[in-house]
């Protein structure tokens, strides 16, 4: 079974068609990214499956239910992560106090089993060591990391990662990649990405945006061949 | 495990001085104090809404007034025994908090202080208007047979600072506590990055409108203990200036620190009551050191001690 499957879903921005009519479906374990030129509404597209963003029309399914009428925190509730394209923790709090706050909506009352969790998430994407550090004194590389840590501490059905690896250094990026890969089979992860570097090496399958609507999905090796794709979208990216 | 331990032995040690004070301080002093318990408490109660759930409300004064006015009004229309009409004044306290909740959280920024600064300005016309029961601005006076707490006279000296302390230590420690505890650090999390907060699924609404209630309770608490203390009901009380006043401490002190307000309105009120020994217009004595403190110590008092020597300070 898919584990999200979006129909006829629209966004509609004072006439501007941000979304038109996607149908979507998303395979279980699997690494999906959301490709697409600037603009082509991406961030919009996840922004209303996470329920951020009220969708003008159409339906959102997760696990095989209708969630379309479930505020932001109830989907999440139902097991959904989401990191958001511009970084976003909680800046005055320790490192520690920002994974706990993830994990401790379903931990809180069991403070050993939230603190191992914690403790294991850190060390998995490598920052245990600053785990007392305020997190707004951390690195911008370090801030990303932590915010995916707060992902991974929630233990998600499906992870929406909307453009991870923005403003990372090349090297930080190899890191991500291997941490994304970790990750298959454990989780189903929704990746918003710009880097072609990171969507090749990291997707087991591609799905394609462009002006609002679902142009092409298939493998990367599928993708990098499509004509139309090459046209809208590849040809410029990858040769720039 | 340092931290809390650090944290608790300062709470129980500034409720121990305040017992020491009783007994070395001359008695102009302990009245001082004991006022300054009770407007500590409605300190506290601000300081949780604005100082850690980021909400920062204008109109605070509505709370005090209907714990105030809930135990004042049910003592003297209904005679009721000192008990009862507290348990009234907090249940007439939640009460409002829950409606401007309601109503206001629908709200953010701006909006929602201006928004609490109307439903205040209400709240007092409202005590205006039913001048007949209310006394409005001339107010009414509790005598002290009607004050009498299970047969335990709270106007004399000892009465009364020791009600104000009993009350001001359960809500110090209780509120200590409570910021500690998964809600208490929720509602960090909102006032922190509310969005963030709400894509960890947690239920910012209802967080928010849990944390007024609280806040607008505790107030409530503060206005009735202070009518029982003090025997006397008025409609200054729920005036602006008993909004921006609990502000003021709470800065002063250090919003976002269970120390702050009580540092707050001490500083304050010995601030006024130091300049006044010297002049008319200590007024502009207490602004300049206001304006001082706001430019060289944005986070109040104890604020800076957190950034400065005692990071663990909760």
């Amino acid at each position: 079974m898919n584990i999200l499957e979006t129909k006829g879903l629209t966004k509609v921005y004072g006439g501007v068609v941000a979304n038109a009519d996607v149908d979507f479906t998303l395979r279980r374990g699997q690494i999906t990214a959301l490709i697409g030129p600037n603009g082509a509404g991406k961030s919009t597209f996840v922004g209303m499956v996470s329920g951020r963003i009220p969708a003008t029309r159409g339906q959102v399914f997760f696990e095989g239910r209708d969630i379309s009428a479930l505020p932001a925190h109830k989907r999440i509730q139902l097991g959904m992560a989401y990191t958001f394209q511009i970084t976003s923790v909680f800046r005055g709090l320790s490192v520690y106090e920002n994974v706990a706050l993830a994990a401790g909506r379903t931990l809180s009352a069991d403070p050993e089993a939230l603190d191992r969790r914690i403790t294991a998430v850190l060390e998995r994407v490598g920052i245990k060591d600053r785990s007392r550090q305020i997190a707004g004194d951390l690195s911008y590389g370090h801030q990303r990391i932590l915010e995916i840590a707060m992902g991974l501490a929630q233990d998600p059905e499906l992870f929406i990662l909307d453009e991870p690896t923005q403003g990372l250094a090349e090297s930080e990026v190899a890191d991500f990649i291997n941490l994304i890969r970790t990750l298959a089979g454990e989780t189903t992860i929704l990746l918003i990405e710009h880097n072609m570097k990171v969507v090749m090496e990291a997707a087991d399958y591609i799905t394609v945006l462009d002006q609002g609507m679902l142009l092409a999905e298939g493998t990367p090796a599928e993708i990098h061949a499509n004509a139309a794709v090459q046209a809208a979208y590849l040809g410029t990216a990858v040769d720039a | 495990m340092t931290r809390f331990s650090k944290a608790d032995a300062l709470h129980l040690g500034i409720l121990a001085m305040l017992v020491i004070a009783f007994f070395v301080l001359p008695t102009y002093h302990v009245g001082a104090v004991s006022r300054i318990m009770v407007l500590a408490v409605y300190a506290i109660g601000l300081n949780l809404l604005f100082g850690y759930t980021g909400l920062l409300s204008l109109g605070h004064a509505m709370f005090f007034a209907a714990g105030m006015y809930g135990f004042g009004l049910a003592i003297k229309f209904m005679a009721a025994p000192v008990l009862l009409a507290f348990v009234l004044a907090l249940i007439a306290a939640a009460a409002l908090s829950l409606v401007v909740g309601l109503l206001a959280l629908r709200t953010a920024g701006v909006a929602f202080m201006i928004v609490t600064l109307m439903f205040a300005q209400t709240a007092y016309l409202v005590v205006l208007y039913f001048g007949e029961f209310t006394r409005g601005d001339e107010g009414f006076v509790l005598q002290q047979a009607e004050r009498l707490l299970l047969g335990f006279d709270v106007t004399s000296e000892t009465g009364r600072y020791f009600v104000a302390f009993s009350v001001f230590a359960i809500c110090f420690l209780g509120f200590a506590r409570l910021v500690q505890t998964p809600f208490g650090k929720r509602l960090i999390a909102i006032r922190e990055n509310e969005e963030r907060a709400r894509m960890l699924g947690y239920d910012v609404g209802r967080y928010k409108l849990l944390a007024l209630i609280v806040s607008g309770t505790i107030s409530g608490c503060a206005g009735a203990l202070y009518a029982l203390l003090f025997g006397y009901v008025g409609a200054t009380f729920a005036s602006v200036q008993y909004s921006i006043l609990p502000l003021l401490w709470v800065l002063l002190g250090g919003a976002g620190t269970t120390i702050g307000p009580l540092i707050g309105v001490m500083f304050m009120f010995y601030l006024i009551d130091a300049s006044s020994a010297y002049t008319n217009s200590y007024m502009l004595i207490a602004g300049l050191v206001l304006v001082l403190l706001t430019m060289f110590a944005p986070k109040g008092i104890a604020g800076i001690l957190r950034l400065r020597v005692m990071p663990w300070l909760p």
